[in-house]
């Protein structure tokens, strides 16, 4: 077998296993469900307020916006875990073990996609149910698949990079909030158009709001993008600003990588441990 | 002395440097197959440096290191899965079972198994050595801590490993758990396959496990020998007490056989009570360190 053989098998089967156990123990099924749980009940509340007099109602357009933005949450889950499994002495584990690291990227970029998926669907059936207007036809589907893919890669690699960055919990907090204005500002719950075009600007930089207007264009009727910008689905730009995401975070995280996982060692965990204690004490 | 005896570890003149401070300076020793090598020192003495440079996990300032026929600065995997690695304190894959953990991990090692060695170690029979295989299917972060550190041993063998590390193997641990720990060293150490080096700051740990004790203190070896030699190193450390009309006397002599029998030759019938206590290896290890503490030009 070739090391790339080895590593693909492994971490296929290390992400099944990590898959399997985030949806086999209560906390963590929990959170699976608490989010689109939360989202699909908002959704409940703005079903029959219409937007403006475009005729188009709040709930019909947040839900494939929701959809976008509940697959970019792949970057807080990626950067999360790794700070995690670096203080408990994961990846330092993947190091002393032949082929760890590759087996250990590929198995949480498949636990944490697999993870994903899944609450797409717990978020998307009942929120279907609940609102009316959507156009969901034969081209909604390949739409929505590449979009989530595209969105995938732009923004796992993004999640690798911060997570190696910030070393501690606390840090990863102060990574939260940003994600939390830029999905304010990134035309989730309200459609884009309606803030200054300044935040407009801002918003379009990062993938958020692609993925929201990807999903959108799969899910909803042809008319309903007059209250995009440019009335456009902009298909081509969605590709572009999540394509040059995609391939940044592919060349940055590697680097970055490369260089965290040569700095862990026994003592550099047992020193974080010791930080993060007299942190708690 | 077997043919297959042949050198597994060759450091010579390795130094450590961080910033201007010397963490090691010099240290130079080999392990051959099937030894057991203490590496033994008191907390700071650059143990955990030594063996983290071994293992490949930090780069060293100077000097040459062979483990297993291969720089560790650029050692491949397949160098890397002829090692086993068991650090001071592990917590990780909680959610994992045991068995499960044990059994996918050996999947990383399938690749290199070769005739002589089959590649990975069965994961029930590898639970049966380390005793866990009643835990066999409980979540990993149940175990109690010495459950714990039995299967990180475990782990450290998946890979039947040709060279074991062992960083603080018994530090936190209860007798109990100590002293079923030491049985499991040495049953490997009896096995004679795997070299393993263990760092240690209890004496009386490096005594029982190990062939070979090295002693190292403010980043030097300051001596290298089986537990014997070391305790012969120093010289003038027995003690010998007796009484004499009603009245005890203490003296530390080279010597004590020479020292009794003068001792009744003069006294004859009044000496009541002798005791000899030969020097231990305790003494000698604290009288090593003391002596490479108060030599000016060691400094950490």
């Amino acid at each position: 077998m070739n090391p790339a053989t080895i590593a693909l098998r492994a971490g296929w089967s290390r992400g099944l296993i990590e898959l399997r156990q985030s949806f086999t123990n209560g906390a963590e099924l929990f959170s699976h469900f608490l989010w689109p749980g939360l989202m699909v009940a908002a959704m409940f509340f703005i079903r029959n307020t219409s937007f403006g007099s475009s005729g188009l109602l709040l709930g019909t357009l947040a839900l494939p916006s929701i959809l976008g933005m509940n697959a970019s949450v792949g970057v807080i889950s990626m950067s999360q875990q790794l700070t995690a499994d670096r203080e408990d002495g994961t990846l330092l584990r993947a190091k002393a073990t032949p082929h760890g690291m590759p087996a250990y990227l590929i198995g949480k970029v498949i636990s944490i996609s697999g993870g994903l998926l899944a609450d797409l669907v717990i978020f998307l059936v009942p929120a279907m149910l609940l609102v009316d207007g959507l156009e969901v036809g034969p081209g909604s589907w390949p739409t929505l698949a590449w979009v989530l893919a595209l969105g995938l890669v732009a923004t796992l690699p993004i999640g690798a990079v911060l997570g190696s960055v910030f070393t501690s919990a606390r840090a990863q907090g102060l990574v939260q909030l940003p994600y939390l204005a830029l999905i304010g500002i990134s035309g989730i719950f309200y459609p884009i158009t309606a803030l200054p075009e300044w935040l407009q600007g801002i918003a379009q930089i990062f993938p958020i709001y692609w993925m929201g207007l990807g999903m959108r264009s799969a899910l909803l009727p042809d008319s309903a993008v007059a209250i995009e910008i440019g009335e456009s689905w902009r298909h081509l730009e969605t590709v572009g600003v999540l394509g040059t995401w995609a391939v940044l975070g592919l060349l940055v995280a590697p680097v970055v990588l490369r260089r965290m996982a040569r700095g862990e060692s026994g003592s550099s965990v047992t020193a974080r441990r010791e930080r993060a204690m007299q942190r708690i004490g | 002395m077997t043919t297959s005896e042949k050198v597994v570890l060759h450091v010579d003149g390795l130094r450590m440097r961080y910033g201007s401070v010397d963490v090691l300076h010099d240290v130079t020793f080999e392990a051959r197959t099937g030894e057991v090598l203490a590496l033994l020192g008191p907390n700071g003495a650059g143990k955990t440096t030594t063996i983290e440079i071994l293992e490949g996990f930090r780069t060293r300032s100077q000097g040459r290191v062979e483990v297993l026929g291969a720089d560790p600065a650029h050692g491949d995997e397949r160098w890397r899965a002829r090692l086993g690695i068991v650090l001071q304190s592990w917590r990780d894959h909680g959610k994992w079972r045991v068995r499960e953990f044990l059994a996918h991990l050996g999947t990383y090692y399938a690749a290199y198994s070769t005739p002589e060695i089959q590649r990975p170690w069965d994961p029930d029979e590898l639970l049966d050595a380390v005793g866990l295989t009643e835990h066999a299917d409980k979540k990993i972060r149940t175990l109690s801590g010495g459950q714990r550190r039995r299967l990180d041993v475990a782990i450290g063998l998946t890979g039947r490993p040709e060279l074991l590390f062992l960083d603080e193997p018994t530090a936190a641990f209860d007798p109990h758990a100590r002293h079923e720990f030491h049985d499991l060293v040495r049953a490997m150490a009896a096995a004679g396959e795997t070299t393993i080096l263990l760092t240690t700051h209890d004496l009386d740990e490096a005594e029982k496990l190990a062939d070979r004790i090295l002693v190292l203190n403010g980043g030097r070896i300051i001596a290298d020998g089986t537990a014997a030699e070391l305790a012969r190193r120093i010289a003038g450390e027995d003690e010998v007490r007796w009484l004499r009309d009603g009245q005890r006397f203490v003296e530390r002599t080279a010597d004590s056989t020479t020292f009794a029998r003068h001792l009744f030759a003069r006294y004859g019938d009044d000496i009541y009570e002798l005791e000899v206590h030969r020097a231990s290896l305790e003494q000698t290890y604290l009288a090593l360190v003391r002596q490479a503490e108060s030599t000016p030009e060691v400094t950490r």
